[in-house]
Formats: structure tokens, C-alpha cells, sequence
């Protein structure tokens, strides 16, 4: 489980680098007491509840262990082995790939296109904008079980809508060829709300002047949005970007309820896999093995994103 | 991980209590131990009959008080380990035995309970059936407490076999049950409700076809790794039965994503006619229902698992559940004590009255009162052999592997022999 943990860093380091940039700049003027007195605690918090399970959990991967009493047997890289050769953690990379991909290309320019509308004056922008977000407010757990629900082929809104046109039900989570996109529709439905939100801060942002100005040069609405919005919401849609990578490399409360990961491992995630096959198996040694891959996995994405993307953010 | 902060809390919240404690505790002389009593029971008129026994122990013993520590199924399955070997330890806990019983027996995090059971001439053992102590010893040392048992076996539904003209009772063999099926089918009705996403009610079919056909002695040279092991002939022809029981597609719709709820209320709302599971399956089909009453009681029928022609296995071989209570290193000495009291005679029938388990401990068998669960109690009382879950009995690795290849095998994603051969390399990987 402490991969739990460790998942969020790749998302909170890049938030710490300007941190100690601006504490360095700023410490000349302070005097060491100071530091002394404040940084033990936050040192302490990240060591104990950040640093050292990951290390914990390094050491563990090179272990068959249970997680009962101590790891003792020593299978050096067997476990990382075992990881690579199973099929369900390959599908659960595709799968990963797959979520990013969606994410990326339909979930993104969906929210930034109703980002658009509802921060235009149309009467109703407003409502809009909360029922929209409503989706993300809900917990993942709580929206995977509804889907649960809608998805269900003998009660559920599918079994209604083919009741309504006088056709066999479908069972889209029973089907592994349709499994993993039932899981997207649901990914894109539970989280474009949020980049929405990012967006809508972001062209609120932007001075009117600039899109009068525009107007006034007898710019199309098309070309306003593609020559003055977009350049200018850059920064934005790359931090929206760089969210949707790593919310969608820690997916799993969503998925546990809809399908736990099947039918037959077709919508496994990293995570879940992780879940699935090291803590509810007991391999905790190898269930650590999955938590290092991902975890470099997401350091990786994240710092590689944020130095060829987001270098003048 | 997640939850230490709130045990950091929860610590801080204990000291701070503590301390206030420290001045109450000079005037009371008298040391309290307190067993703490973790379960995975969320029916309150179940844990009702628990407290009851609880409150007359401390009644008969001041000193010593019982508190009730409750964790959901799956997350005290995946809590457990770290719980065992922190301070926060309980004092017993439920167990299934097999392979976890055995993992957790080697970490010294458990106590064993043998004194205590032999203790005044075997006065607790000798009244508990021996078949049950030996389902939860391991090497002769009795690691838990046996207080239920439980054999798993077909249900259906009365009307439906009689709207497809078949009798139930002349179920003898495995080729009848298929018989049975395809006489189903044409009659339009669906044969079987199972829940394959959860993927266990499938392995059911699995260590079943698996049992009559190598037999208790096919078994355990199995597990001892002769002829193949889990990969020799009798595995790949139960795992070939399944396949063909698979073709004959004889389950609901989208059964592959199926619960276990999901499969219950398929049966209880007549929607399918037949179920392998529990024997309480009479009294849970009931709650399970989409209208909230299920079938009536005398519309269930029962038979045992058949058998399969040329098969070693007989029929009074069970496969079924076997459950106890495990004492931590570090719980208090009265504890033992408190679970001889537990799974005495009297207690034992009260449990099986209001919760519906058959109780482990002789003499007590007469107050199972619903029939279907006399007649499960009734043919486990003649069993010539009971095995074990084997997602339990082989531990969660391996039993895990058998539950997927189980659901792999029934609906032609994997080939039987594709599929015996992970379950042989998973269980050589695992000892």
C-alpha cells in the first residue's frame, strides 16, 4: 500500500522545486534559527510518510514475502521478472496508454470547447458550468458504482434504452472487448468538469482588450479562438495536460467498483493490478515490484513533461 | 499507509486517555484484560447473539472485558498482515484456515491454541467434532478455534425443472447434470446463475469436478506434486468438463461481469434456474431478491455435487467452508478460555439458530432448525472427506490463480490445458 503514497510525489515535486528556489533566493535575508526552527517538521513528515516507504517498498520488491513477519527470502530482480512476463500488467500498460491517449485527445479539447461556451454570455452559462462539474465533485467510488449501474444489462439504463427499441441487451462490462471503453467513457465523463474549471480560470484570465482588439482587426470568431485564446491559455492547457497524465497513471477507485479490473484483466490499470495481484494475493514483495515500476513510470512522465513542455510555465 | 496518520491519532487520543485514566485507576485495584474480538459480521441480529455471549462471560468474569472490533471482508483480508505485527493487534480474529492460516502460523504473530484444547484430558477438544480441529491444525497444533462448517452444493428452482420436465432428485451423475442443462435450454430457460466476475463461484465448479474425478488420495498426491501435480490428467479432464459445461453457454447474460449478489438474485428471481453454493443458500436467496422474498422455501430443491462416471471421488466428499477463531501472540491469557466458553454446547446452538451456521461442536447439530441447512448438516455429518475452499486451502496466491483459470476455462479463454499448467506453476511457486 505504500505506493499509495508514493504516487502523489510525481505530482507534488514539480510544486516543491520553485518552493526551495524561492526559500533560497529569500534565506539571505533570514537568519538560521528560522530554519532550524521550521524545516525539522516538514522534513520529518516527508521522511516518514513520503521517503521512507519508498525506500520500504524498493527494498521489498527484491523479497518473496507474504507480508507476514520479515522478508526474508532474497529473489533479487525475480519479482520485476515475474512483473514483465505477466500478461495482465502488459495489458494494464496498454491500458494505462490507452487512458492517457483519451484523456489527452478527447477529454482536454472537450472541456476547453465547453470551457468556451460556458464562459461565454449565454443565459444559463452559469448552471451549466456547476452541472458540469458535478460529475467530478462525486467520489470515484460513488461514480463507479452508479456506472456500475448504468452499465448493468438486466436493470440499468442500458437494459432500458434496448427495452425502449426492442432489442437483446448489452452487458458492456461483461464483455472484455467493450470493458475498457465503458472505463473511458466514464474516465472522460468524471473528469472533464475539472479541466473545465482550469480553463475557465485560464480565459478569465485574458485581457479583453487583446480579443477586442482582434474584433476590431476583423478577426473571425475561429481565428480569435486559434491565434489569440489559444496561444495565450497555453500554460493552461499544458498544466491541464500534465494532470490528465498522472490522474490518469494513478486510476484505480473509479475502476474497483465498475469492474475490478476484469472481465479477464481487460481493464486492468497499473494500480489496480497492483492491488489485485500484490495485496489481495499476499506477493507483497512482488505487489512492491509493480509499485517501483510505476512509480519510476511516473517520475519519469512527470519530470520529462515538465522539462520539455512546461519549461516556461 | 494510508491510515497512520489517524493511528497517529488515535494513539495521541489513547495517551491523552490514559492519563486521564491514571487517576481513576489508583482507586481500582482490580486489573481488567480485555479481549479484543475482530469479525467480519454486519447483520446486527447476528452480532447480537455474539454480544449476548460476551456479556454473560463478563458477567461470570469481572475481570475481564470483550470488546468488538468490526472489518469488512475484503479490507480485513488486506489489513491484516500489517495489523498482526503492530500493537494494535486483536486478540482473535476470524479465519478460513488453509494457505493464510499457514502463512500467518509461521510469523509467530499467532498463538497456539493445543494446551488449551488438550487441557484436563482434552476437556474443550473432545467436544468439538475432530474432523474441524483437523481442518485448522496444521503439523498437530491446533491453530483456531472451529465453531461453523459449511458444504457447498446445487440448488434449483422446483417450477423451472418442472416447466422443462426434469426431475432434480435423478441428478446422480455429471453427464445427468448436463442432460438436465440442455433440457433447460430447450425449454427456454437459463440453467445456471453464476457470478463470474467475481470469478469464485466458478472455482466451486472447478475443485468440484476436480474432486470426482482424482479423488481424496488424487488430491493429495497433487499437492505432494506426484503425477503432475495440479497439471496431471485428472485436473485436465475436470478442467475439459468445465470447458464443455461452458459451450453449452448455459449461464445468464453477462455473466462473465457478474457478482455474487448479482448471481443470487438471478436465482431467487426465478431468472435462472440452478446454483452451486452455500448450504444456507435458502435462508441468504431470500435477501438477495430483487423483490425482497425470493423463492418459497418449497420451491428450493438440493442435491449434491454428482458425480463423474470413471471418477475416484464418491459422493459423500464435501467441498465446503470451515471457520474458526485465531488467538494473537500477545492477547490475554483468558482468552482461550473465553472461546471454550464461545464454542461450548449452548453457545454453539445459539448461533446456529439465529445466524444459521452448523456448529463444529458435538451435540449441537440439533438446533439447525431451516431444513435446507439440516439437510447440508445431515450429509456433512456422513462425510467421507471435506476439503476446503481452495482459494483458502492453497493460500491467496495460488487459490487466486484457480479462481481466474476457473472463470478462464469456462468460457474458452484459456484451454484446459493452458490452464491446469499456471495453477501447477503458480502452486510450485508458492512452496
Amino acid at each position: 500500500m505504500s505506493q499509495a503514497t508514493s504516487v502523489p510525489i510525481a505530482g507534488s515535486r514539480p510544486y516543491r522545486a520553485p518552493a526551495t528556489r524561492r526559500s533560497r533566493s529569500a534565506t539571505s535575508g533570514l537568519r538560521w534559527p528560522v530554519l532550524v526552527l521550521f524545516l525539522p517538521p516538514a522534513l520529518l513528515l516527508f521522511t516518514i510518510f513520503v521517503v521512507l516507504p519508498m525506500g520500504e517498498a524498493a527494498w521489498y520488491s527484491f523479497y518473496n514475502w507474504s507480508g507476514y513477519g520479515l522478508p526474508t527470502q532474497w529473489v533479487g530482480f525475480k519479482n520485476y521478472g515475474f512483473v514483465f512476463a505477466n500478461s495482465a500488467f502488459r495489458q494494464a500498460l496498454i491500458n494505462n496508454g490507452l487512458i492517457i491517449v483519451i484523456s489527452v485527445l478527447v477529454q482536454v479539447p472537450l472541456a476547453l470547447w465547453l470551457a468556451t461556451m460556458v464562459t461565454s454570455k449565454i443565459s444559463g452559462a452559469v448552471g451549466f458550468r456547476l452541472i458540469f462539474f458535478l460529475p467530478y465533485v462525486l467520489a470515484d467510488v460513488a461514480a463507479g458504482m452508479i456506472w456500475r449501474f448504468v452499465y448493468d444489462g438486466d436493470f440499468g439504463l442500458v437494459a432500458g434504452i434496448a427495452h425502449l427499441f426492442n432489442v437483446d441487451s448489452i452487458y458492456p462490462i461483461a464483455d472484455k472487448n467493450l470493458a475498457i471503453y465503458a472505463i473511458l467513457g466514464v474516465v472522460v465523463w468524471k473528469y472533464f468538469g475539472f479541466h473545465m474549471m482550469l480553463f475557465i480560470a485560464g480565459l478569465q484570465a485574458i485581457d479583453k482588450q487583446v480579443l477586442e482588439a482582434a474584433e476590431i482587426d476583423g478577426a473571425t470568431p475561429r481565428q480569435k479562438f486559434f491565434h489569440v485564446t489559444l496561444p495565450l491559455l497555453g500554460s493552461t492547457v499544458r498544466l491541464s495536460i500534465f494532470f490528465a497524465i498522472v490522474g490518469s497513471l494513478q486510476l484505480f477507485d473509479m475502476v474497483m467498483p465498475l469492474t475490478g479490473g476484469g472481465p479477464f484483466n481487460a481493464t486492468q490499470t497499473m494500480v489496480t493490478f497492483l492491488y489485485s495481484f500484490g495485496v489481495m494475493r499476499m506477493q507483497v514483495g512482488f505487489g512492491s515490484a509493480v509499485g517501483v515500476i510505476l512509480f519510476i513510470i511516473c517520475v519519469t512522465m512527470a519530470f520529462g513533461y515538465k522539462r520539455i513542455f512546461m519549461k516556461n510555465d | 499507509m494510508k491510515f497512520t496518520p489517524s493511528r497517529v491519532l488515535r494513539h495521541s487520543m489513547a495517551i491523552a486517555f490514559s492519563a486521564l485514566l491514571v487517576g481513576a485507576a489508583a482507586t481500582n485495584v482490580l486489573a481488567v484484560d480485555t479481549i479484543k474480538w475482530m469479525h467480519l459480521e454486519n447483520n446486527p441480529d447476528n452480532l447480537k447473539v455474539w454480544q449476548d455471549i460476551a456479556a454473560a462471560y463478563e458477567k461470570a468474569h469481572p475481570d475481564v472485558k470483550i470488546e468488538f472490533q468490526f472489518l469488512e471482508n475484503e479490507a480485513f483480508k488486506a489489513k491484516l498482515p500489517t495489523l498482526l505485527q503492530s500493537n494494535d493487534a486483536p486478540s482473535m480474529f476470524y479465519t478460513w484456515g488453509g494457505g493464510v492460516l499457514l502463512e500467518q502460523s509461521k510469523t509467530g504473530a499467532i498463538r497456539d491454541i493445543t494446551a488449551a484444547m488438550d487441557a484436563d484430558g482434552g476437556a474443550w477438544r473432545n467436544t468439538i467434532a475432530p474432523a474441524a480441529v483437523d481442518g485448522l491444525s496444521i503439523d498437530g497444533k491446533v491453530w483456531a478455534a472451529p465453531y461453523q462448517s459449511g458444504v457447498v452444493s446445487f440448488f434449483y428452482n422446483k417450477d423451472l425443472f418442472k416447466k422443462a420436465g426434469v426431475d432434480g432428485d435423478s441428478i446422480k451423475t455429471w453427464d445427468d447434470f448436463i442432460a438436465a442443462v440442455n433440457k433447460l435450454k430447450a425449454a427456454g430457460v437459463t440453467p445456471i446463475a453464476v457470478g463470474g466476475g467475481d470469478k469464485w463461484p466458478v472455482h466451486f465448479y472447478w475443485s468440484y469436478l476436480a474432486m470426482r474425478i482424482a479423488g481424496k488420495d488424487g488430491f493429495a498426491d497433487a499437492k505432494a506434486g506426484k503425477n503432475g501435480g495440479f497439471a496431471g490428467d485428472a485436473f485436465v479432464k475436470a478442467s475439459q468438463d468445465l470447458a464443455d459445461l461452458g459451450k453449452l453457454d448455459p449461464f445468464q447474460k453477462g455473466y462473465a461481469g457478474a457478482t455474487w449478489p448479482d448471481e443470487q438474485a438471478a436465482f431467487a428471481d426465478g431468472r435462472a434456474a440452478i446454483m452451486l453454493a452455500f448450504q444456507d443458500t435458502a435462508i441468504s436467496q431470500v435477501h438477495a431478491a430483487t423483490d425482497g422474498k425470493g423463492l418459497a422455501a418449497d420451491n428450493i430443491g438440493r442435491f449434491p455435487f454428482p458425480l463423474v462416471t470413471g471418477g475416484k471421488g464418491v459422493i459423500t466428499d464435501d467441498f465446503g467452508g470451515l471457520n474458526g477463531w485465531v488467538v494473537t501472540k500477545n492477547a490475554p491469557p483468558e482468552t482461550e478460555d473465553f472461546l471454550k466458553f464461545l464454542t461450548n454446547v449452548d453457545n454453539e446452538r445459539a448461533q446456529a439458530k439465529v445466524i444459521g451456521i452448523i456448529p463444529t461442536t458435538k451435540g449441537a447439530e440439533d438446533a439447525v432448525t431451516n431444513p435446507s441447512v439440516a439437510l447440508a448438516a445431515a450429509q456433512m455429518a456422513k462425510a467421507t472427506w471435506h476439503q476446503n475452499f481452495l482459494d483458502q486451502d492453497l493460500g491467496p496466491a495460488v487459490g487466486r490463480v484457480v479462481n481466474d483459470m476457473s472463470m478462464a476455462i469456462v468460457s474458452g479463454q484459456a484451454s484446459p490445458q493452458d490452464a491446469v499448467q499456471q495453477i501447477e506453476q503458480a502452486y510450485e511457486q508458492g512452496n
